[in-house]
């Protein structure tokens, strides 16, 4: 709710970092994947990530997400220094990933997409022995997450293989929405996807963030990145070549800054 | 090619299922309506066929396969096969007739022997999953192991297993005309328990998920790999039981025995309208599935028609279930 007012930091006012990894490098045998890499994710914020292949894009998201483990440099949540034990400790830290291939079980339903691995059960004796699902309180919450995400969708109890493709990833988007409590990651959830639906897509991500929740995006797609990052971070060669804004800098500038052309 | 004329086909059709979309869509609608009219051209041609003592012997002539087809649904809804039902099976009835023919308490041995059926479940379910090797060949090398193990234990012959408790699944018992026996309970309520662990818990869910597709059940972070032993225990356990309602319909060990229930169990599955790919499919289409095969066996049998007949128009069956399968996926695409 307060997320559209501390999107545009007043002056002077240092905005709250929630996730940052400070010169942070990766190797692998002689390849150096990360060289000393910075990263700083804001709240209430959409920080697009964009570079050219073998930038380290991946590299970087998969330390971030607790994948690989980083050579050296450290990474810091809400400002304090964090280890992951492989992806489950991101996200039991807080932190949901969404892929680009398109996550979901396809012959379950909605609900229990949006649920998968975080099934509620049923109160009392009925959940605590004989360990009875509580499907109904799951469809409830299930269809209220879309409703307040205005994510519109034929019927919860639908199986999500009835889906669009657009309508799919916007399950497994609005799946880590829910559950994210820091932050949520996106890799490339847009490349399998057509023009609309992608729109739908990056309507969810906005709103997502309109909630509160910082979003990182990591993206090929230069005008959908324009279309709705509010900063913008490129890789170069295993570093951060630069941040800026879509209102301070162009695709051009962008992309000169990504090949190397061109400096912020 | 396929794709670009398949995408834009759900999304006009998204807005809301009709009913015959709904019905179409439950997986046991269709196993249902073959089962009814079987029963009804039978009961048509021959009314013997419904009547009550038949309809017992249908239901006692399904037990073991129906029970079998249990565990073989659990294993191929995570897109696996089981190819050793049989044998495992039999590893029960043979081990438990060996034991009290020994002198051992019933009890004690068929317990030993169900215990034993678990421990073949888990070593499968440990090297599908552990070692990743498909289902197909750790099954099959199960399949073989204990066949030549049993033949060696029994001296290569059948021998009769006479115990009151061991032959206490075929006890009947009459309730208003209506002849059951223990085993036929013993089927129902595992079908009913698995049944309850497959919709109403969390355990069925993943299961589901993981068949559906395992990258994504990984990445929401179900164990995927515990699961999957989990389920190949259960399987096993199940076979277990069977071999106890074996010995109860017929009092005998036989290492040749149940020689076809792997392609039984799997037809039963099948015919159920259970997807082979994993995923898809339930206990309900199972027992249906197993009540077809037993109908038609039972129905041509009291029509006087050869036998063969039998396992053609199963072939047919499961080719039908196969293809239907098949053309609801491609169309899901």
């Amino acid at each position: 709710m307060t997320g559209d007012i501390s999107l545009q930091p007043a002056a002077g006012d240092a905005p709250h970092i929630v996730l940052e990894a400070r010169n942070v490098v990766k190797t692998y045998g002689h390849v150096t994947a990360l060289d000393g890499v910075d990263f700083e994710l804001r709240d209430g914020e959409i920080l697009a990530i964009v570079g050219d292949n073998g930038a380290g894009k991946s590299t970087l998201i998969k330390t971030l997400t607790g994948a690989v483990h980083p050579t050296s440099g450290e990474i810091l949540l809400d400002g304090r220094p964090i280890q992951f034990k492989g992806p489950l400790g991101a996200r039991h830290a807080g932190i949901e990933t969404v892929y680009q291939d398109l996550a979901v079980a396809p012959a379950l339903d909605i609900a229990s997409n949006l649920f998968l691995g975080r099934e509620l059960r049923c109160p009392g004796v009925l959940g605590s022995i004989f360990r009875r699902l509580d499907k109904r309180r799951m469809r409830d919450e299930a269809q209220r997450a879309m409703n307040e995400l205005k994510f519109r969708l034929p019927s919860i109890s639908n199986a999500v293989e009835a889906l669009s493709g657009g309508q799919r990833q916007g399950v497994a988007v609005a799946r880590a929405a829910l559950f994210a409590r820091k932050l949520v990651i996106m890799d490339e959830p847009t490349a399998a996807l057509g023009v609309r639906e992608t729109g739908q897509v990056l309507e969810l991500i906005r709103s997502i963030r309109d909630r509160g929740l910082p979003v990182v995006l990591i993206s090929h797609n230069m005008p959908n990145v324009f279309e709705i990052a509010d900063r913008i971070h490129i890789m170069r060669l295993g570093r951060r070549a630069a941040v800026v804004t879509p209102k301070s800098h162009s695709m051009n500038d962008v992309v000169a800054i990504m090949t190397g052309a061109a400096t912020a | 090619m396929n794709a670009a004329s398949a995408s834009p086909s759900p999304t006009s059709s998204s807005s809301s299922p009709s009913l015959k979309a709904r019905i179409l869509g439950t997986p046991s609608a269709g196993p249902l309506l073959v089962l009814i009219v079987f029963c009804v051209i039978f009961a048509f041609t021959n009314p013997r066929f419904l009547a009550t003592h038949n309809i017992s012997i249908i239901l006692q002539q399904t037990v073991i396969i129906g029970t079998l087809a249990i565990g073989q649904t659990l294993i191929i809804l995570t897109a696996g096969i089981d190819l050793a039902v049989g044998a495992i099976c039999v590893l029960g009835t043979i081990v438990a007739g060996k034991l009290v023919n020994l002198g051992y308490d019933p009890v004690l041995s068929m317990g030993f022997a169900i215990l034993l059926c678990t421990l073949s479940g888990l070593a499968a379910g440990g090297l599908v999953a552990g070692l990743r090797l498909p289902p197909f060949i750790v099954t099959l090398g199960i399949l073989g192991i204990l066949t030549a193990a049993l033949r060696l234990i029994s001296e290569g012959g059948a021998f009769p297993v006479r115990d009151p408790f061991l032959a206490w699944t075929g006890t009947t018992l009459k309730t208003g005309g209506f002849v059951l026996t223990y085993g036929i309970l013993i089927m129902a309520g595992l079908y009913v328990f698995v049944w309850y662990l497959l919709n109403e818990t969390k355990w069925g869910r993943h299961l589901y998920a993981i068949g559906n597709n395992p990258e994504a059940a990984r990445l929401v972070g179900i164990p995927v790999r515990r699961h999957l032993v989990s389920v190949y225990l259960l399987a096993g356990l199940i076979y277990g039981i069977a071999a106890w309602l074996a010995l109860g319909r017929i009092p005998n060990a036989d290492p040749n025995a149940l020689q076809t229930a792997n392609l039984d169990s799997i037809t039963a599955v099948v015919i159920g309208g259970t997807s082979l790919f994993g995923g898809r499919g339930g206990l309900i289409g199972t027992l249906v599935g197993a009540l077809i095969v037993g109908v038609l066996r039972n129905g041509l049998t009291l029509a006087g028609i050869d036998p063969l007949w039998q396992d053609l128009i199963t072939g047919i069956l499961v080719i039908v279930a196969v293809a239907l399968d098949q053309m609801s996926r491609r169309k899901n695409r």
